[in-house]
């Protein structure tokens, strides 16, 4: 029972998280505003998960201008994707166990 | 057990997620009944007042006139298939963006900004080289080509839609190759291929997934 726990990372510990990480999962970029329309959160809900999964190194960010826009689009790390890897097969397993 | 209903649902929004977020689900089976319904009524215009109900046949007619004679026949079947691939196009558009609506999604996102790209690549090319072929009076060309490439074009954008379009890109492109080896029978491939294929397929998913 130790052993499933372990692989469960607090990091992905909620919603908003294992949304971000999903779409990251199965696109290389994604920008902010698309991200909060898929997850359908608030801009401030969405800027704080993910400053946490960037410090945590799951995700990198990267700045740059459309035309006169800003357009901030965030990709997952290798770390962040073997992470998350993890994290499901753990959360598979929990099911399994049951 | 709490954290295992937690957990079971935690796997299913990933799920649902990952689908969202990876492919455009606001593809009407509508468009396709349209797109087809619109192909068969180009494919009569072109036979009965283009080609002179079925009298001008392209390929011996067209072969033993100067080719300066037959250019503004050619254009007229180019008009009117450019005709049906705008009008499908819009209304493909039109049924899209009314789903995506009605679902309560944004018809703009990564997800169809990336089926356009994926689709649009070998459409163009397609259309850039039955430009050519018209210039250079290939006309037994024309069909196989436009079946073809927007064959090649629908398998190309199977990954970034229903899984379907993949098989019916296959079916066109199988059709086009086959109308290649029939010279002469291009309205018949036409039809088959641009008309009675995409209403199959559209009656197919509107009942699949809409109705």
């Amino acid at each position: 029972m130790k052993d499933l726990i372990s692989n469960i990372n607090k990091v992905f510990e909620s919603r908003v998280r294992l949304g971000i990480m999903s779409v990251l999962m199965v696109n290389d970029t994604y920008d902010f505003n698309s991200l909060k329309e898929t997850l359908d959160v608030t801009d401030g809900n969405l800027a704080s998960h993910l400053k946490a999964l960037e410090e945590k190194g799951m995700i990198k960010v990267s700045k740059q201008f459309i035309g006169r826009k800003p357009n901030t689009s965030y990709s997952a790390t290798e770390t962040g994707i073997t992470g998350f890897r993890q994290h499901l097969k753990a959360l598979e397993n929990l099911i399994k166990e049951q | 057990m709490k954290s295992d209903t937690k957990s079971i649902e935690d796997i299913k929004a990933i799920r649902k997620i990952m689908e969202e977020s990876s492919r455009f689900l606001s593809l009407s089976g509508l468009s396709g009944i349209f797109a087809g319904v619109t192909a068969i009524a180009g494919a009569l215009v072109a036979y009965f007042f283009i080609l002179d109900n079925g009298n001008i046949h392209y390929d011996e007619y067209f072969r033993s006139l100067p080719a300066k004679e037959t250019l503004s026949l050619r254009w007229q079947i180019i008009a009117d298939a450019a005709s049906v691939l705008v009008i499908s196009v819009l209304f493909s558009l039109y049924f899209s963006i009314k789903k995506a609506k009605r679902d309560g999604k944004n018809f703009w996102s990564p997800v169809s900004r990336r089926l356009l790209i994926n689709l649009f690549i070998p459409l163009a090319t397609g259309g850039i080289f039955i430009i050519v072929l018209i210039l250079q009076n290939h006309i037994q060309l024309i069909v196989p080509c436009f079946l073809i490439f927007y064959g090649l074009a629908l398998v190309n954008a199977g990954k970034f839609t229903f899984g379907e379009i993949f098989y019916l890109g296959l079916l066109e492109i199988i059709t086009g190759l086959a109308s290649a080896f029939v010279p002469g029978w291009g309205l018949i491939f036409w039809i088959f291929g641009f008309g009675i294929l995409h209403i199959a397929y559209g009656v197919a998913m509107y009942r699949k997934y809409e109705a």
